[in-house]
């Protein structure tokens, strides 16, 4: 085991795969010399050489387009997208292409590309470095979706997401790349030395797409999240002292429904919190899935704690971010529903 | 005996602790090239998009025919705003390093770029600038503190807080809005060309990208729409050699010049030197010229460096020489105009000192005052109900729910 961050983490991934598998080849904006602006790749194109992590051109839909042909020529790519907010050029290559490959040739054609792609605010990013799009990718059928919470998580679940024949959408919530944040800004940050999760194993392991986390047993309502909002969730358990049990999707498709609803059903309430904006955000189909399996064990209706639906403001980053009183809120108003 | 099929990996001629080595990079003696009639056909002129038009000689002389002949005294002007530029790029740079804006993009060496262009260019002419053209703003005279407002996301914001730094725009300067992903405005600016021409007005549009976005698809889109309907446009592809840590070859800059794309689309192609401004100057008026007597488009190679970090986020010495700015052979933009005006007996190493000064102190006080209107830390801050205006037009039901529940949250 070892300490690290979210970021060494992901580089370990990435590593131990392309010493792995020698199809596995890292592609991207910076992410060769450099090493990443995150520094996620640091390392990597010295010791696999040019021809395994490859810098490219400023194409976003090029990127993709050629994962995919590498991709269907028999390598496994894996494709930096420098920030999520820069991925809408891609989107024609991820959508009509790479999710439907499989489908349309009737197997006989796929390519397994991994697109690992930072998200989410908290960084004073502005509209075009804090987006998380990911329920956009979440509605095409034919990808999957993840989103790791911590260091643990990232490296397994990166490691399964290159070693899966399906395409991957990775997104990294880049706010809690060196720390887990609880959605204060103004405590000083902590490191991820600090979190249990920050114990990496050094060599080769999976975590289960698919499979969600239940990150803290509790009674009272049940707190659906993903990405840095299990940390704000938990923080703002703890403020309220309400018994939530707190759940940590770590991956939107496929989705665990039934970690959801078994906790649901245990505990009658739910609150559900993502970044993103809130109209047709991925909260909208969690509510619908665990409102179909738990309306009778429902006591009070199910809340959503979201972004609010507009661009990403730079000068409103805590009024926009649903940080922990916006949480708290929702605890109470869940709890106080008879 | 054949070659086996092989994939080629663009490299630098030089990274950190290497000599700077610029032997890549083509030029054309100063005058040596030939300024053809704005209205030539395309296909006779592709000699342009080899060739480095320049127009200041080693003597710091104007020479050739691409010389414009502009008066000395508006040689100074361009001097001053590209000084200005610059002391406001060093200043703005500290004010990031002390925490006082979250985010800065200096123009350091491409200054050039920006103000020979936006001086050549008529008020009405409508600009797609990227976010390393802030010489432009400057030309087009908007004022320091309304530009250091918006870089704090103050009270006086034009972006009303919604932006990053340096994504400024201005209706009244024909600015338009800066946009953080690359290359966007590059076809939305033919757009704009065609709608005057559509509207049977001689106002052209022109665009700035670095060489790097122009990989992105919005290129050829730019290129394929100003071809199809040879729309009075001027694109301009900044060549500063470095797109963060990738240099120019991971664009396509290692077998033909950026300006050879012009003619492969049916487009006027020019390369010239971005950091000589009578050359900058001269093209861009060729270029205007020939968009509004119905000639067509014209894509601009301007051939420069970018003398600092791609941004404050960024740190060249990763992945580039430092002595690479020092050595980049077609030198420094100020730097020429000034020893050029002095050639001409028209500006002194005293004068040029004393002009700095005043600058200095412009900016000083601009920045004195923009911090009155707010920073990131202190008040006025924009009222925060701001967040949820001209996300439409009007502000729609959800929104104004959306808006009372902050309001409720922050009291």
């Amino acid at each position: 085991m070892a300490q690290m961050n979210m970021v060494q983490a992901l580089n370990s991934a990435m590593d131990i795969m392309l010493g792995r598998d020698p199809n596995v080849v890292v592609m991207g904006q910076d992410v060769g010399y450099f090493g990443g602006v995150f520094r996620t790749t640091d390392g990597l194109q010295r010791k696999y050489g040019e021809h395994r992590v490859l810098d490219t051109p400023i194409a976003e839909g090029g990127i993709v387009a050629a994962a995919i042909g590498m991709g269907v020529n028999g390598l496994r790519p894996v494709a930096e997208i420098q920030f999520a907010d820069y991925i809408y050029p891609a989107f024609d290559q991820v959508v009509s292409e790479l999710a439907r490959i499989r489908y349309r040739s009737a197997g006989d054609f796929f390519a397994p590309v991994t697109i690992r792609t930072p998200c989410g605010g908290g960084i004073r990013g502005g509209q075009t470095h804090s987006q998380s799009p990911e329920a956009i990718f979440a509605h095409v059928s034919g990808i999957k979706v993840l989103m790791p919470s911590n260091p643990y998580d990232a490296k397994g679940l990166l490691i399964a997401a290159i070693e899966d024949d399906d395409p991957v959408v990775f997104f990294e919530p880049k706010r809690i790349y060196n720390g887990p944040f609880d959605g204060d800004p103004h405590k000083p940050a902590v490191p991820w030395s600090a979190h249990p999760k920050g114990e990496v194993p050094d060599g080769h392991y999976t975590v289960p797409m698919g499979k969600a986390e239940i990150v803290r047993t509790g009674e009272d309502v049940t707190i659906v999240a993903y990405g840095t909002m299990v940390h704000v969730a938990e923080a703002a358990a703890r403020a309220t002292g309400i018994d939530a049990e707190i759940i940590d999707l770590r991956s939107l498709v496929p989705l665990d429904v039934a970690t959801m609803t078994t906790s649901v059903k245990k505990t009658g309430r739910c609150v559900i919190v993502h970044e993103a904006t809130r109209l047709g955000g991925f909260g909208a189909e969690l509510s619908a899935t665990v409102q179909e399996a738990c309306f009778w064990h429902l006591e009070a209706p199910i809340a959503r704690v979201t972004g609010w639906d507009t661009p990403y403001p730079h000068a409103f980053e805590w009024e926009y971010f649903p940080g922990q009183a916006r949480v708290a809120a929702a605890l109470k108003h869940v709890m106080e529903v008879a | 005996m054949r070659r086996p099929s092989r994939l080629h990996i663009p490299h630098p001629p030089a990274r950190p602790g290497d000599k700077p080595d610029f032997s890549y990079l083509e030029t054309s003696p100063a005058g040596a090239v030939a300024r053809p009639d704005v209205n030539a056909r395309v296909r006779d002129i592709d000699h342009l998009a080899v060739e480095l038009v320049r127009v200041l000689d080693d003597d710091h002389q104007a020479v050739g025919p691409w010389h414009p002949h502009l008066e000395p005294g508006e040689l100074q002007v361009g001097l001053r705003h590209m000084l200005r530029t610059r002391i406001f790029d060093e200043r703005m740079q500290r004010m990031q390093r002390q925490g006082r804006i979250s985010f800065y993009i200096r123009s350091l060496g491409e200054e050039a770029v920006s103000v020979a262009a936006a001086m050549a260019l008529r008020p009405g002419d409508m600009l797609f600038p990227s976010y390393r053209n802030q010489g432009l703003h400057i030309v087009r005279g908007l004022r320091l503190v309304d530009l250091m407002c918006q870089l704090l996301s103050n009270s006086r914001d034009m972006c009303k807080g919604r932006q990053l730094p340096v994504m400024y725009h201005s209706r009244a300067a024909n600015l338009f809005s800066i946009s953080g992903n690359l290359t966007t405005q590059f076809p939305q600016a033919v757009g704009w060309a065609m709608a005057a021409a559509i509207k049977g007005e001689d106002h052209v549009a022109a665009s700035w990208i670095g060489e790097g976005s122009s990989a992105e698809a919005d290129f050829h889109h730019a290129l394929t729409f100003a071809a199809v309907y040879e729309a009075p446009v001027i694109l301009n592809v900044v060549n500063n050699q470095w797109a963060i840590s990738t240099f120019q070859g991971f664009a396509g800059g290692e077998h033909r010049s950026f300006a050879m794309r012009g003619p492969g689309y049916g487009i006027a192609g020019v390369r010239v030197d971005g950091n000589d401004y009578l050359a900058v100057h001269a093209v861009t008026q060729w270029a205007a010229e020939r968009a509004r007597t119905g000639a067509g488009p014209t894509l601009i190679e301007q051939v420069t460096y970018r003398g600092a970090a791609h941004s404050t986020s960024d740190d060249p010495s990763r992945y580039r020489p430092k002595e690479e700015w020092e050595a980049w052979p077609l030198g420094d933009p100020v730097e020429r105009l000034k020893q050029h005006l002095i050639a001409l007996g028209e500006w002194s190493e005293e004068r040029h000192k004393a002009l700095a000064q005043e600058l200095e102190a412009e900016v000083v006080g601009a920045w004195k005052q923009a911090v009155s209107f707010g920073t990131m830390t202190e008040g006025p801050r924009l009222d925060r109900n701001l967040m949820f205006e001209d996300v439409f037009k009007n502000v729609p039901e959800h929104l104004a729910r959306q808006r009372e529940q902050l309001n409720e949250e922050f009291g």
